[in-house]
């Protein structure tokens, strides 16, 4: 069969000919979808705006988890032990024990308060000056304060040093009063546990946004579609500027997100410094950050991506040029 | 370049559209289909342009039977026959450039080519000033003629057109038709439905006519 014109396969232009052309379509449906969702301002920005509330709400509750334990990481640092002497101890005795106590590689400092000192600290502070005068003798015992080497951060490695403390004959008890921190590390934990729940769900409910958005925009392009099927246009090339429109609107979604996390955080960041403030910390609320503002916005790209790749497998398919 | 073996298709439902259809036409050669409105006209173009498959028997175009081009090879497929509508099925969202570049654009032409080539199409069909304009604002008789550039811009050996002056008034009947036999001329393998007898008997090429269906008595006509 003579093919007097040529068919398909004339004057191609050659791989690297078409490699160009195949980059040149990429860049064109990237811009063009851009130019696309441009032109139709109200509609996008309302996609944007659930994609950006949806992304938004997860990655302030990490923020904020992040930020709890910032601070209980500081307090958890500074653990320390009371050692409670037998009464009538000497206080010689007491700072004897300080010395040798001292001497051990996992203790990082000791500090001896002297009944009379303690007695004088607890009249300052706690407004009973006149009951205490009506005691005849000092009832608090010597305090022996032992700050553990940074290595022992946990209560559970602290328990063999807290043993053999307790077993100095001159110790009456050893207390570590953690177990509030305890209860909050346990509360963090589930907070996380919670995000991480909570960030599923809103992820999927913004891959399912942008899947039903596409819908909608296969829906108006139908014939679009139809006429691209009948001249030949593959299903890549028809599912293209699609999975674009998807990058889109998670990018989008994803700089609106970390916008609203700005805002936030101004909002906050008077009252949480007043809260330091009287606390007498300098602490201050930490934001996303470089790493976290590009993690944002390149989760979002995913999850819309792949919103569009379901929607796009779905109701391609079903429009067929008759 | 064409041909046609006991091809049946029969529609969900059981309507039989086409029954034990056998024809063949050479490369090169430009044919009538001429039938009733709902003889199997169009159903016989869709299995060509394989918007639809046989139910029995084969179509076999240019060397290749259908039957054996899987989902995927269909858009190869379509990208060797031009299909022609008797609604244009043009984009109106798009310039008459835009529509015409569109099946280079799916097979991966270049910039450069893109544009040499759909100004060639735009040339032959003598639309060139218009290149710029939107389909809305063009005439019935142009917006085919862009169709017709669209369909031959990327040099298809075989070209199919429903209806394609269904449309039209006589006088820009016989001008499509022409335009249509200038491609013939140069080599490409022309199929035209229509129901026009005047028309095709002015024209003095084959035809085909299909009743009901079949293939009826005498199948093939004409003067060659």
């Amino acid at each position: 069969m003579a093919r007097t014109r040529g068919g398909a396969k004339e004057s191609g232009p050659g791989i690297l000919g078409r490699l160009v052309a195949w980059a040149g379509h990429h860049g064109h449906s990237l811009l063009s979808t851009l130019g696309r969702l441009s032109r139709a301002p109200f509609a996008t920005s309302m996609t944007l705006g659930v994609i950006g509330i949806a992304l938004a709400l997860p990655a302030s509750l990490h923020l904020f988890v992040d930020n709890v334990r910032a601070v209980s990481g500081n307090w958890d640092s500074a653990m320390h032990l009371s050692v409670f002497m037998k009464p009538d101890t000497a206080v010689a005795d007491a700072q004897s024990l300080a010395g040798r106590l001292r001497a051990r590689p996992d203790v990082h400092e000791t500090r001896v308060i002297p009944p009379d000192q303690a007695l004088a600290e607890f009249r300052a502070q706690s407004g009973f000056g006149d009951a205490l005068d009506a005691l005849r003798e000092n009832p608090l015992p010597t305090v022996l304060v032992v700050v553990p080497g940074g290595s022992l951060t946990s209560p559970g490695q602290l328990q063999p040093l807290i043993d053999e403390i307790e077993r100095a004959p001159a110790v009456d008890f050893v207390q570590l009063d953690t177990q509030w921190l305890q209860r909050l590390f346990a509360l963090v934990a589930i907070a996380q546990r919670t995000i991480l729940v909570v960030a599923l769900l809103l992820g999927i409910a913004v891959a399912v946004t942008v899947g039903n958005t596409i819908r909608l925009d296969i829906q108006n392009r139908r014939q679009e579609i139809e006429v691209t099927k009948l001249i030949g246009g593959s299903d890549a090339f028809i599912r293209r500027p699609f999975l674009y429109t998807g990058f889109w609107y998670g990018v989008g979604g994803g700089l609106v997100a970390a916008v609203l996390l700005g805002i936030a955080r101004l909002a906050l960041e008077g009252p949480v410094a007043r809260l330091a403030g009287l606390y007498g910390s300098n602490f201050t609320l930490s934001g996303l950050g470089a790493g976290g503002f590009v993690g944002l916005v390149a989760v979002g790209a995913l999850l819309a991506w792949a919103g569009s790749w379901i929607a796009v497998g779905q109701h391609l398919d079903e429009i067929e040029p008759t | 370049m064409i041909q046609f073996d006991h091809v049946s298709k029969r529609y969900e439902g059981g309507f039989e559209a086409l029954s034990d259809v056998s024809f063949h036409v050479a490369a090169g050669e430009m044919i009538f289909l001429t039938g009733h409105s709902g003889a199997g006209k169009s159903t016989l173009m869709k299995l060509i342009a394989l918007l639809e498959r046989t139910s029995r028997g084969n179509v076999i175009i240019d060397g290749r039977n259908l039957a054996g081009i899987k989902r995927r090879g269909i858009p190869a497929h379509r990208r060797k026959v031009g299909v022609i509508f008797q609604d244009h099925k043009l984009l109106h969202d798009r310039t008459v450039f835009d529509n015409v570049a569109l099946p280079l654009i799916v097979a991966g032409v270049g910039h450069a080519e893109v544009r040499r080539r759909v100004r060639a199409a735009l040339d032959k069909v003598g639309l060139l000033d218009r290149e710029r304009a939107y389909p809305i604002t063009l005439s019935g008789g142009e917006q085919q003629r862009v169709g017709i550039a669209r369909a031959v811009v990327n040099k298809p050996p075989v070209l199919i057109a429903d209806e394609p002056t269904g449309n039209l008034d006589p006088a820009l009947s016989i001008e499509i038709m022409q335009l249509f036999g200038l491609f013939n001329q140069v080599g490409v393998t022309v199929l035209i439905a229509s129901h026009d007898h005047r028309l095709i008997g002015r024209l003095g090429k084959r035809y085909l006519t299909l009743d009901h269906g079949k293939l009826i008595d005498g199948a093939l006509h004409g003067t060659d």
